[in-house]
């Protein structure tokens, strides 16, 4: 591991301050805020991530979870994962949330693991891991080592000719489908990014993955009331029953009225560039009885757009039941609340 | 298959005046066997060494409070918790498995709650109350969970036992449920490569009747 001088802050300004310095947040950046340490100590050790400062911000009062005046609720971005997952509020109002957390990784990296860091979760894409192989990712330029390669476990959406490595988190996935807001502080004051738009596609420079500059410093998510009379779940598909990456998972909050979909919010995991909204599913379902066959065609709808690479076909179909089954299960659980 | 004779050394290994653990601890790792070779003369020599009396460059202070004792330390930013207790602190009953958060070798408890030692960084520590398996039980006194896996005979090499005790008892003030399922899933991040997973299951059923 290359060294570096590490500073705990008691600020989140002194924080802001000194990552403002790193002449970037993304891949490569000088300063790196670190927290529950369990994506940075990782990427370090291995090499990918080499920063000269790290900033210990464990201390700043980032670690609240509160209701919001309009009846969401505020997540400090220093909540731990377990902490989140077990909070009563989202047990019983987001209970995709809870479920997407207590699927991700162990108990023990749940207990470490922050929720500012867990938006910032990097791929397992082995060819940017291994800090040999060509990857644009890791360094710009170099090409794709994963294109034609082993690439199993890596993106079916959201892909470029230049990188395709899936985004890892479940969380992610989660508060995509709950359309969260992040809030960040930065050099020039405090704004809140939709989640939406928080993730960057990898395009041309797939080094860049999220809206962060320097000095940006995540300090909270905020999650919109729950959906009355909606219900939620995650589905998370993967090679063993737990303590794995998934490869094909579904988050989804459904509403049924009179025996047709009110409302429907789905999202996938483990086969995106980034945590996945699948829109053209949620418009099929729209309207439509809540049926079986409803939840096919949503299914469908919701991989059409994807673009498989030499290993990862079975993602498509995958990710395909993944839907049908998730909504299968939600729909039950409306049935029999 | 013969065994690869060892290159010559000047004397043996039985008239060397340091122990195994010394060695390695000197080598400040915890078993890594490249540097058994060509390096072993080396290593002899820097045996005695395992605490710099001054501090190197970039090293910064630190105090760790590791079961209930306060221990100051100067160390490399770069050094893990996991590092710090084994290699600074002789606390050897914590082990490195995967080094990347994958294996829960290192797990101990960190203001209560169960932590992978070596994904963290021993500077972020400061302040913290820190217990290791060290702190836990002594062999007349045993933890009831130590207690347990000798009687449920919960291991085969015991590489990951230390972690798997750790585990097990934040478990029992976590809010999973009580079935093995439950127990399975809540413990998944405790690999055993020797395969003893019924009898830890067994163990923390165990605990759980008493």
């Amino acid at each position: 591991m290359q060294n570096f001088t590490f500073t705990r802050v008691g600020s989140a300004e002194q924080a802001v301050r000194l990552a403002a310095a790193s002449p970037t947040a993304q891949q490569g950046a000088e300063v790196r805020f670190i927290a529950g340490g369990t994506t940075l100590t990782d990427l370090m050790k291995l090499g990918v991530e080499h920063p000269s400062q790290v900033v210990d911000i464990n201390r700043l009062p980032l670690m609240d979870v509160t209701d919001t005046a309009e009846g969401g609720l505020r997540i400090g971005a220093l909540v731990r994962n377990s902490d989140l997952a077990w909070h009563p509020r989202v047990t019983s109002e987001y209970p995709v949330l809870s479920q997407a957390l207590l699927s991700g990784a162990s108990a023990q990296l749940r207990n470490m693991a922050t929720t500012g860091g867990n938006l910032l979760q990097r791929t397992r894409c082995m060819y940017f891991r291994d800090n040999l192989s060509a990857c644009n990712k890791r360094e710009p330029g170099s090409g794709c080592a994963a294109i034609g390669g082993a690439n199993r476990n890596l993106a079916v959406f959201g892909t470029s000719e230049h990188c395709i490595a899936s985004n890892p988190s479940d969380m992610n996935v989660a508060l995509t489908t709950l359309q969260a807001q992040i809030h960040i502080q930065g050099s020039s004051g405090e704004r809140t990014v939709p989640i939406s738009d928080f993730f960057l596609l990898p395009g041309k420079t797939p080094h860049v993955e999220t809206v962060l500059n320097p000095g940006d410093l995540i300090t909270a998510v905020t999650l919109p009331a729950p959906v009355k009379n909606a219900h939620s779940a995650y589905l998370k598909l993967r090679d063993r029953a737990s303590y794995e990456f998934a490869l094909a998972s579904a988050a989804i909050v459904l509403k049924i009225e009179g025996g047709r979909v009110a409302d429907a919010r789905i999202s996938l995991g483990g086969v995106g560039t980034k945590p996945w909204r699948a829109t053209a599913a949620e418009q099929v379902l729209i309207g439509r009885p809540a049926t079986a066959a409803s939840w096919q065609l949503a299914a469908e709808a919701a991989v059409r757009d994807a673009k498989p690479q030499s290993e990862n076909g079975f993602k498509v179909e995958l990710a395909k039941r993944c839907v049908a089954h998730c909504l299968t299960t939600v729909a039950l659980t409306a049935q029999t609340a | 298959m013969p065994k690869k004779p060892l290159p010559p050394q000047e004397g043996n290994a039985g008239h060397l005046p340091f122990s195994r653990r010394t060695l390695l601890q000197a080598m400040g790792v915890s078993g890594t066997a490249a540097a058994l070779g060509g390096g072993l003369v080396a290593a002899a020599q820097a045996a005695g060494t395992v605490a710099p009396a001054t501090s190197e460059p970039g090293e910064q202070s630190l105090t760790l409070k590791v079961n209930g004792q306060p221990h100051t330390l100067q160390v490399d930013p770069r050094t893990s918790l996991l590092d710090a207790l084994r290699d600074r602190l002789q606390l050897t009953g914590t082990k490195k498995g995967c080094d990347h958060g994958q294996c829960g070798a290192c797990t101990v408890h960190v203001n209560g709650r169960r932590v992978n030692s070596c994904m963290s960084l021993a500077l972020m520590h400061e302040g913290d109350d820190i217990t290791t398996i060290e702190g836990l039980g002594t062999p007349d006194q045993l933890h009831p969970m130590q207690l347990a896996f000798v009687e449920q005979d919960a291991y085969q090499c015991g590489y990951c036992t230390s972690g798997q005790i750790m585990s097990a008892v934040a478990l029992a003030n976590e809010p999973y449920g009580e079935s093995a399922g439950e127990i399975k899933e809540a413990m998944s991040g405790n690999i055993c490569r020797c395969g003893a997973y019924s009898h830890i299951l067994a163990a923390i059923e165990q605990t759980r009747k008493a």
